[in-house]
């Protein structure tokens, strides 16, 4: 029986369908079998992110109306073994997406998953709530921003109330925060909400936290997620991430400002 | 005098003004949470009446839903103005 885990924000451009794409990633290398879903209807990019693009053929909301079947759909990844990705539809309105549609896909990867991520659309509408319905648990994505925390928390209400657990008195989702472009040094100059603040005003166990890092934007510019560049920081925090999210106890790295070496000063290594 | 005020509001940093407005925010977003969706649609209508006798302002009523044993008890609180 799989577990089912929606990435989740509120807001938009927080890091989801990258914390996604690299979470699955991160799950299939260690041999879990997973499958990652694009709920964003309309606006599927989740394929861009795994570099899965022109192999689309068939999509969600295909299956959920019976013109494909689940196989046809999911796509295989080219880098890793187990891992597959089911895409959003480009064209359709967002009304294709039904409850019961989405039940039966569920139930059916149930069966021969041990993973499935469920990639929300931003926003509170219905892709969202669909998108986390089902959930066992809930990764929240946040950024050190305002806006982004006020929604968190909105979320979280949400996932609390509007949920199969909560509405069946199941025991509830569980729910993780994951902290993305957070920026030490900005923090230490006291122009960036500290990790410490987020945690005191959401009060959910931390996941991880991913610094803002140039690899995020160069892993999607080549459709290879940020797992795999094992060198850059943001590629080792996710990795972190998905070792904490399998029962692992992980020491926290990338929050505090790096003293930078003499090398590095003098020959101007920036982050990787 | 003023000057030192200044010096001393430049100082402050940006993020603990944020968490401050974060924690107001985030603490009126709770006390509305899990209470049923007609209840801001029910604060809107209850002013109106009231505002067909008394002029009152936007923030002048208050309205909560608390459940206790096996009842809830909703509460209303408005401020009239002094006449």
């Amino acid at each position: 029986m799989a577990k089912i885990i929606v990435v989740t924000s509120g807001k938009g451009g927080v890091g989801k369908t990258t914390s996604a794409a690299a979470i699955s990633t991160g799950l299939a290398l260690r041999g879990k079998k997973t499958v990652v879903i694009d709920f964003d209807v309309g606006l599927r990019n989740l394929d861009l992110i795994m570099g899965c693009e022109r192999r689309v053929v068939y999509d969600l909301v295909n299956v959920i109306q019976g013109e494909a079947v689940l196989n046809q759909a999911l796509i295989r990844d080219k880098r890793v073994e187990n891992l597959f990705i089911l895409p959003a539809s480009q064209t359709r309105d967002k009304d294709a997406l039904t409850q019961e549609g989405v039940a039966k896909i569920l139930e059916k990867l149930r069966e021969d998953f041990d993973y499935i991520l469920c990639d929300s659309p931003a926003g509170i509408e219905r892709g969202a709530q669909l998108a986390m319905y089902f959930a066992d648990e809930a990764i929240v994505v946040t950024n050190p921003e305002v806006s982004s925390v006020r929604d968190s928390d909105r979320i979280l209400g949400l996932l609390a109330s509007k949920t199969r657990r909560a509405e069946q008195g199941e025991d509830p989702i569980k729910e993780h925060l994951l902290v993305t472009r957070y920026n030490p040094e900005r923090v230490t100059s006291g122009d960036m909400l500290t990790l410490d603040d987020i945690r005191e005003i959401l009060a959910i166990n931390l996941l991880g936290l991913i610094p803002e890092s140039d690899a995020v934007l160069r892993a999607s510019n080549q459709g290879v997620p940020v797992t795999h560049d094992i060198s850059s920081d943001a590629g080792q925090a996710y990795s972190d991430t998905v070792s904490r999210l399998l029962g692992e106890d992980m020491p926290l790295r990338f929050h505090e400002l790096q003293r930078k070496g003499l090398l590095s000063r003098m020959f101007g290594g920036g982050r990787r | 005098m003023k000057l030192l005020e200044f010096l001393k509001r430049e100082r402050r940093k940006s993020a603990s003004v944020a968490k401050e407005r974060l924690q107001i925010i985030v603490a009126h977003q709770r006390s509305q949470r899990g209470q049923p969706d007609y209840m801001p649609m029910l604060e809107r209508e209850l002013l109106e009446v009231i505002r067909r006798y008394v002029h009152v302002d936007d923030d002048a009523i208050q309205i909560s839903l608390d459940s206790e044993d096996n009842c809830s008890v909703l509460e209303l609180n408005v401020t009239l103005p002094r006449s």
